[in-house]
């Protein structure tokens, strides 16, 4: 049976994690791929690593780590931030990632997912969606009610479209995306757990893999977004790089609670 | 030792060439003919679509060199299925080597998403690829076709039904997953390839 993946998430900056200080034990934190290598051997099962260095300068940086990364680690990895056009995914990929992740430029211009499923395939090609639910009918637990309405963000979350989240998803999923990541803003940050209610509708009427994001606070969360939200797979920074929840104990405890996941 | 990987038209073969050198080897990545068969071993890796990939061999005569090699051949991926019979994937005919045909995953219920993407287990596992393997192992899957149960099969897997995750057949070797991206237990397969077989 395939399993329920668990995947860490590192911003990196000038070719620098930015989270991370306080991970365990490992003294050089802030170099990617050692923080990466420290996952892998930690059991996650991929990794993303998200650019979020604005300069030309910074990308020629990014690219090189990227190559670095392909050398060194053995689990597959994905990459985002800065993704505009074919030729940003060509670079990346040639360099060694196994995917991309693009954002807000597959809102700007949606045929960018036909082209990237067209010219490297569908398994390639992330897309992630920022989205927020915009009504004020939030649960006392914090989950936006299904029918409420979930609009797409644009620029890490600062400017609102005209895209509503589920519409987007699926044109995302028809297009040929190999993934959906979905943040929910109402979520990300809190520590409440992940938006398990719109992850489950977003889960069930796609065809393709949905992974969770934004939420993360406990090891309960990580179940109830399998177990409820029907997630495919579960995506944290926080909690991994401030060793709050360790991925071998959190593995263990998915494993009892009868969540199929690698050992 | 020299190990030889096949250049051709299918992507992620940089990772492969990656995780060749991992293990200590230097591979070299070649489409000539002289090289491929004085390799030691050959890899045949990638990710693609079989009539593309298979119409880039053809057309460069590749499809004849990889036939004729006689030392251990290991397919990957795309690879294994372009080393079968036949694949659904555009109707193509492949390689012949492995007297099975290759199919489409047909989705039985909602979980069944296709491409199968992520984290599996292979079991039933059989032949020198699979020394000291003695429990079912999680390896990388990504794909949208798979091949049936077959006398060559070495390993099995369950998707949507159970399916050859790995086959052999004399000196050729082939693997559905990516052992270049299964973590440590990928490691060992490629190593048990390179230093047992």
């Amino acid at each position: 049976m395939l399993a329920k993946r668990i995947i860490p998430c590192l911003d990196i900056k000038d070719g620098q994690t930015v989270k991370g200080t306080n991970f365990v034990n490992l003294r050089q934190a802030g170099d990617p791929v050692e923080l990466g290598k420290a996952y892998s051997i930690q059991g996650a099962d991929e990794l993303v690593y998200l650019d979020i260095t604005a300069s030309h300068e910074g990308r020629k940086t990014f690219t090189q780590l990227v190559t670095r990364i392909a050398e060194e680690i053995n689990i597959p990895f994905t990459v985002g931030g800065g993704i505009n056009e074919l030729k940003d995914v060509e670079r990346l990929l040639n360099a060694g990632a196994d995917k991309v992740s693009i954002n807000s430029a597959a809102l700007r211009n949606p045929n960018l997912i036909d082209e990237i499923a067209n010219h490297f395939g569908s398994q390639v090609c992330v897309v992630a969606i920022d989205a927020k639910c915009i009504d004020d009918t939030i649960h006392p637990n914090g989950h936006p009610e299904i029918d409420g309405t979930w609009k797409c963000f644009v620029n890490g979350g600062r400017v609102e479209t005209e895209y509503n989240l589920f519409d987007w998803a699926k044109e995302v999923n028809d297009r040929g995306a190999g993934e959906v990541l979905f943040t929910s803003m109402n979520h990300d940050g809190v520590k409440a757990g992940f938006a398990d209610v719109a992850l489950r509708r977003l889960a069930d009427s796609l065809t393709i893999p949905v992974i969770a994001s934004g939420g993360a606070g406990s090891k309960e969360h990580f179940r109830d977004t399998f177990l409820n939200g029907h997630s495919d797979a579960a995506l944290a920074a926080s909690v991994f790089h401030f060793g709050e929840i360790p991925i071998p104990e959190l593995k263990q405890y998915l494993t009892n609670e009868g969540i199929n996941v690698r050992l | 030792m020299k190990i030889a990987i096949v250049k051709y038209n299918a992507g992620n073969i940089r990772s492969v060439i990656n995780a060749v050198k991992r293990l200590g080897f230097e591979p070299i990545l070649t489409d000539d003919p002289e090289e491929l068969r004085s390799a030691d071993k050959v890899i045949f890796p990638g990710q693609g679509e079989a009539s593309t990939t298979m119409q880039y061999l053809r057309e460069r005569g590749l499809d004849k060199v990889i036939l004729s090699l006689t030392q251990p051949v290991l397919g990957i991926c795309i690879g294994m299925q372009l080393l079968c019979r036949h694949s659904d994937e555009q109707d193509t005919d492949c390689l012949g080597v492995f007297d099975v045909d290759v199919k489409r995953f047909m989705p039985q219920c909602h979980e069944d998403k296709v491409p199968q993407m992520g984290w599996n287990t292979i079991y039933d596992t059989k032949s020198d690829l699979y020394n000291g393997f003695d429990k079912p192992e999680f390896v990388y899957f990504v794909h949208s076709y798979y091949v049936p149960l077959c006398e060559s099969t070495i390993a099995t897997t369950d998707y949507v039904q159970p399916y050859s995750s790995s086959l052999h057949k004399g000196n050729f070797y082939a693997t559905q997953f990516h052992p270049e991206k299964s973590g440590s237990v990928g490691e060992r397969i490629l190593k048990n390839f390179i230093e047992n077989i």
